[in-house]
């Protein structure tokens, strides 16, 4: 499945810091609204995985709901404000991007906006005190 | 506590079992490199080598034009990752099995956000050979797949107008400064060649010319006829050459 691909790189990136001697406290995932993942799926792999990578940090899933701010007019909004097909919020789980392919601004039409928050996965450590942090 | 992007790391295991890689990129558009890639993509699994061919051009995706694929129809299986679909005997992936064909204006960080994504859920598993088409240019696009990509092996495609000359001899100069190894070819020659100089001056192997072909228009959309155009006709010679210079 297509989330297997993104706990892989979690769990890579979480070894690289453990091989540069980083000594984790927490680990943070961050699973943005607008990619949609499975967060069931991304839990169970990695509640199974990290332990084992970085004994005794604690792991943390956040949810960060999508924003997006129009170039155009300045407004901003979030996916409520819009309607999205199956088809089309399948499309935008795996590449997020293709949400300018299917979105304009709620408010001017324009498809020249950002998206401010909520993206996709993206992941934080913090390491334990009196150490420096990664990342 | 700054955020990470895992992304770059997935990449790297998605591509960490494919031999070689190999970039086409040129400085200019409109300089054939779409074709060069699809053909070079296509002579190679015809000689029996596993290829894939990648898509990166996330804003103007094109190469599944030249196949012929209606990215409405066709999607890549979802199996750790997602498993490109083989056409014609290549492993093809695009941003337009996202997009559907659709305008995609990406800015600035957007388009680095689709390449990193497109490169951390493509499952290629074993390949010989990975052909990316690359957006034209020498922008953050194009550099950003230098950097992501692994040991990458660049096919420079240029044609004999001066434009084109001047804008290849950047690129050359750029590869020849970061140690990238280099290939030259020279599209839609109309005469005798003549980058086998420039060749030679940026320490790139200048693997041939491909002539002129305002047959190759007709033939878009159909593997078959691609392969049966002049233009394949003179990239299966460089096709060849490339692989051996990649030791496949």
């Amino acid at each position: 499945m297509h989330e297997w691909a993104l706990i892989r790189a979690i769990i890579a990136e979480v070894e690289e810091a453990v091989k540069r001697g980083y000594e984790l406290e927490e680990i943070v995932v961050y699973l943005g609204e607008l990619q949609n993942v499975d967060r069931g799926v991304v839990e169970t792999y990695l509640g199974e995985a990290l332990p084992q990578i970085a004994p005794g940090a604690r792991v943390r899933y956040e949810t960060e709901p999508a924003r997006f701010r129009c170039r155009v007019c300045g407004r901003e909004w979030g996916l409520d404000a819009v309607e999205l097909d199956e088809a089309t919020r399948e499309a935008i789980h795996f590449v997020p991007e293709a949400v300018y392919s299917f979105v304009r601004c709620p408010f001017c039409g324009s498809r020249d906006y950002e998206i401010t928050s909520g993206r996709g996965v993206r992941l934080a450590l913090a390491v334990k005190r009196s150490e420096e942090t990664a990342g | 506590m700054g955020s990470i992007d895992p992304r770059l790391a997935g990449a790297r295991l998605m591509l960490s079992r494919v031999k070689a890689v190999v970039p086409v990129m040129s400085a200019k558009g409109g300089v054939g490199k779409t074709l060069v890639a699809v053909l070079t993509a296509l002579h190679a699994a015809r000689m029996g080598r596993r290829v894939g061919l990648l898509d990166l051009d996330v804003t103007s995706p094109s190469a599944h034009i030249a196949l012929g694929v209606d990215p409405r129809r066709l999607q890549p299986e979802e199996r750790d990752g997602v498993v490109p679909p083989e056409v014609a005997g290549v492993r093809f992936m695009t941003v337009a099995f996202y997009t559907w064909d659709k305008p995609t204006p990406l800015r600035g960080h957007a388009v680095d956000d689709a390449i990193r994504e497109v490169l951390a859920v493509t499952n290629w598993g074993e390949l010989d050979l990975l052909v990316v088409d690359t957006p034209p240019g020498l922008r953050d696009e194009a550099l950003d797949t230098l950097e992501y990509l692994p040991g990458p092996r660049v096919l420079a495609v240029a044609t004999p107008s001066r434009l084109a000359r001047v804008g290849v001899e950047r690129l050359l100069a750029i590869l020849e400064e970061q140690g990238v190894d280099r290939y030259l070819v020279e599209n839609m020659a109309t005469g005798p060649g003549s980058l086998e100089e420039l060749a030679e001056r940026y320490k790139a192997r200048y693997l041939g010319r491909i002539r002129y072909d305002p047959g190759v228009e007709d033939a878009l959309g159909s593997p078959e006829k691609l392969l049966a155009t002049e233009m394949a006709r003179d990239t299966e010679q460089i096709a060849r050459k490339l692989l051996e210079q990649l030791g496949l």
